[in-house]
């Protein structure tokens, strides 16, 4: 059926719509200019806010870590469970909320795209089962390829093409969507208990450095022409002093940057911009990454906003989990995937009361209200690394709010408030800004061209929040504007209605976006490289890829490669 | 005075947490009577399961007094999150019992399951039954143990009693199961009787008494001298001689494990490290 949606406060950043009160009209799940007004469904949001639906570049929901992570905290269910309805499955899960429930809280928050950003790609049939039972919201997975043994030979051999290629195979057989990259070098390091400290540290055994796998593949990128930029993890996060190295790490493909296109993304920033040479001499790094930020146009960031909760850290970064369980004793897993990458997990609280949690809160948001510009910078807590992805609203009110921020900084650690900049910062973004950061910025950096906005042709995924911006002022009423947010007025998915007053009224198959990454020359199967599969992987090379009918609801984005 | 008589026999485990003096207090006999329970996957009123009757009480006590009459060991949760008033249950009691009560008091007069006093934080609770495993220990995988009250149980105990515990006190007059005080934290545990083995592993504080026989301790604690006796409580001692170790190693040494002198001659070999 046809919907228009009428008289609401629309929203819409990258058309340059500002609160203006426009009609929206849908057909066959996209927004169309005109419908016929009587048979169409009408739906009134006079003095709510329109926006499109949110787009989270950056959350752990799905494949082998997440579900391990369920496994190892039964005690994260306990306190939160939903109970099945008519239209809902049941679920559990905190921090790491079972697949069907992760659905269900985006859904309610007016999120539809989410991008669960490391899948091991000996793990991509885990991640895509996963994936397929997240309903309500389109989705696509990164693959890890940072610590690939072949992609790690080909860029030793300075072998871009056959490299781009390769990158090109696994993108299809994996159905992934963007190059992700974790603690380059580190990862391989770590299958024989090192890792590495700079980006001119030598991997173990491939003579090769994390410089040249990030310009490498950043390279490969730009020879793929793949649609979001790489994905990167730094070296060194979680240690204090590493700033240096995200710099450092940014500075390395700057020459690589063509026009005004950004040529790398340096995902959960706030991790990355710790200054100090110790704990207890940890500082922010904020002011120096958001003065990079702000004079350069090739980096785009996201937060890994910390949140003062118990929550469930995950990463693909082995060594950096197993200094964390050093730090906090917690039970952990840790894992080294064959010839791919590594992982751990650790149970970690977020204590307002201890200075370097209290820091880390303080650096999240410094970043977002430094860089100037919000289509740089996006909100995302690393979920469920720095918390639960259902705490966006309030990084969103922290963001809005002056008053809000000083209410928590108020109760946080003393010596880490007396350092923090945030009560020197006057910045308070209003609904135009927290659209770039929660839909329209993180759509346009991913590349996704019918996400994010809501002109002619763009997919009809909507949200409405029940707030009216020209009587609402977020600065003062910031509790008020923090429940809208929680729970959305309308979600629309694809032209139908899915949430209602915050409550799911429908379930939806979201679909599972992937590259379908055509090069010129086919990658070239060798013997030699069966053998290796043989010898190193525990799956043989015929086994490997996903085929497409493994997805629910595929959607595949063709992409014409420059080799 | 409440009383409750289960009205059959229970096939299916039932899940009372209503069985409570905070959610009695106030409400009248029907009130109460069609209080919500959860018997297998089918909601329940507390009247299709118990017989509800209120009775007068001899004193005019403040708080709401609540008495359980049969067995009602598949029924768990009972006085779970309760804050005040008392419950006495004249029967064996399913699991869960008491979890995460903060004050007030229950006393059974028959055997307990698993679970009994989890994550508890103040109140007391009198076993002179038996108690099954993890008596005081937190839910699984969490790490939130006892943090306070006491539990006092007059018969045995099964395994992990007292699992991460903060606080409080746990004092068994009957035998303890494997385990006893895993990943303790502080607090005070003492058994009359006989331990399993692996007492006090990877304990990082607190006190474990063991007044008779263990087989063995564990290689991560280390000995540190002889006491005579040992505090378990205000005014309440245990007399000994007991061997103290310090332990566990493996974690740290913060923890002290009390054991018998006289009830484990087979340990007399530790004393030339003295």
């Amino acid at each position: 059926m046809d919907l228009l949606i009428r008289n609401g406060f629309v929203f819409d950043p990258i058309n340059g719509i500002n609160g203006e009160k426009m009609d929206i009209a849908i057909h066959d799940g996209k927004i169309v200019a005109n419908v016929n007004e009587r048979r169409a469904k009408k739906i009134d949001v006079h003095g709510m806010i329109v926006m499109s639906g949110g787009v989270d570049i950056h959350c752990h929901v799905a494949g082998a870590e997440v579900n391990a992570g369920r496994l190892l905290r039964p005690e994260d269910h306990l306190g939160d469970f939903e109970p099945k309805t008519s239209v809902m499955r049941s679920g559990v899960g905190h921090s790491i909320p079972s697949t069907f429930t992760t659905g269900y809280r985006y859904a309610r928050m007016g999120y539809t795209t989410i991008m669960n950003p490391s899948m091991p790609p000996l793990e991509a049939k885990h991640t895509h089962e996963e994936l397929n039972d997240t309903p309500m919201v389109d989705k696509a997975t990164y693959p890890l390829l940072g610590d690939w043994w072949f992609v790690l030979e080909y860029l030793r051999d300075g072998r871009i093409e056959e490299c781009a290629r390769y990158v090109a195979w696994m993108m299809t057989s994996t159905k992934g969507y963007a190059i992700k990259i974790v603690n380059p070098g580190g990862l391989e390091a770590w299958g024989f208990g090192h890792n590495v400290n700079s980006l001119d540290d030598q991997v173990p055994y491939f003579c090769i450095t994390p410089r040249e796998i990030i310009r490498g593949l950043c390279k490969v990128n730009k020879l793929l022409d793949l649609p979001h930029t790489i994905h990167v993890h730094t070296n060194n996060l979680g240690k204090p002093g590493n700033y240096a190295t995200t710099l450092e790490t940014m500075k390395c493909v700057e020459d690589l940057a063509t026009g005004n296109k950004p040529a790398i993304h340096v995902t959960h920033c706030q991790f990355s911009a710790f200054k100090g040479d110790d704990w207890k001499t940890l500082e922010s790094g904020a002011a120096e990454i958001a003065d990079y930020v702000n004079s350069h146009s090739h980096v785009t960031l996201d937060m890994g906003q910390v949140i003062f909760t118990d929550t469930t850290t995950m990463t693909a970064d082995g060594p950096f989990q197993y200094t964390l369980h050093e730090l906090n004793g917690r039970k952990w897993v840790n894992d080294d995937i064959e010839t791919e990458t590594s992982a751990g997990i650790v149970p970690f609280r977020y204590r307002r009361k201890n200075y370097v949690n209290a820091i880390q809160w303080s650096i999240g948001l410094e970043l977002a209200l430094l860089i100037k510009d919000p289509w740089k910078i996006f909100i995302t807590t690393d979920h469920p690394n720095g918390g639960p992805f259902t705490s966006y609203p309030r990084i969103m009110t922290w963001l809005m709010s002056i008053k809000a921020r000083e209410g928590t900084l108020k109760r946080i650690n003393p010596r880490a408030r007396s350092k923090s900049l945030l009560p020197s910062l006057e910045r308070e973004l209003g609904f135009y800004e927290i659209a770039i950061v929660t839909r329209a910025g993180q759509a346009r950096a991913l590349g996704l061209h019918n996400k994010g906005h809501l002109a002619v042709g763009a997919d009809a995924d909507i949200a409405i929040y029940n707030v009216n911006p020209e009587t609402t002022d977020p600065s003062r009423e910031y509790k008020m504007v923090r429940k809208v947010f929680r729970k959305a007025a309308y979600t629309i998915k694809g032209g139908k209605v899915v949430v209602r007053d915050g409550e799911v009224v429908k379930h939806v198959e979201g679909a599972t976006m992937w590259l379908d990454v055509k090069t010129d020359e086919q990658a070239e199967v060798t013997d030699e490289m069966k053998r290796r599969f043989r010898e190193y992987w525990t799956v043989e090379y015929d086994n490997y890829p996903v085929a497409e009918d493994y997805l629910q609801v595929s959607h595949s984005i063709t992409v014409k490669a420059r080799v | 005075m409440i009383s409750l008589r289960p009205a059959k026999e229970f096939r299916f485990p039932v899940t009372a947490e209503c069985v409570s003096p905070d959610v009695f207090e106030g409400k009248s006999l029907s009130e109460i009577e069609a209080l919500p329970v959860r018997e297998g996957n089918k909601q329940r009123k507390l009247r299709e399961l118990f017989k509800v009757e209120e009775a007068a009480k001899e004193d005019q006590a403040e708080d709401t007094f609540i008495v359980i009459h049969g067995d009602v060991t598949k029924v768990r949760r009972i006085g779970a999150r309760m804050t005040r008033g008392e419950i006495t249950v004249n029967g064996n009691v399913g699991m869960h019992l008491g979890e995460g009560m903060k004050g007030g008091s229950i006393t059974v007069q028959g055997n307990v399951e698993g679970w009994a006093g989890s994550m508890m934080k103040g109140g007391i609770i009198k076993i002179h039954g038996n108690a099954g495993d993890y008596l005081g220990a937190p839910y699984r995988g969490s790490n939130e143990g006892m943090h306070g009250g006491k539990i006092i149980v007059y018969g045995n105990v099964g395994n992990e009693a007292g699992a991460h515990m903060k606080k409080g006190t746990i004092k068994v007059y009957g035998n303890a199961g494997q385990f006893l005080g895993f990943r303790m934290r502080d607090g005070t545990i003492y058994v009359q009787k006989d331990s399993g083995d692996r007492a006090g592993a990877c304990m990082v504080g607190g006190k474990i008494v063991i007044g008779g026989f263990i087989e063995s301790v564990l290689p991560t604690f280390t000995i540190d001298s002889v006491k005579q006796k040992v505090k378990i409580e205000e005014n309440e001692a245990a007399e000994g001689p007991f061997y103290l170790f310090l332990g566990d190693l493996s974690e740290s040494s913060g923890g002290k494990l009390y054991v018998s002198k006289e009830k484990n001659p087979h340990l007399s070999h530790y004393e030339r490290f003295l």
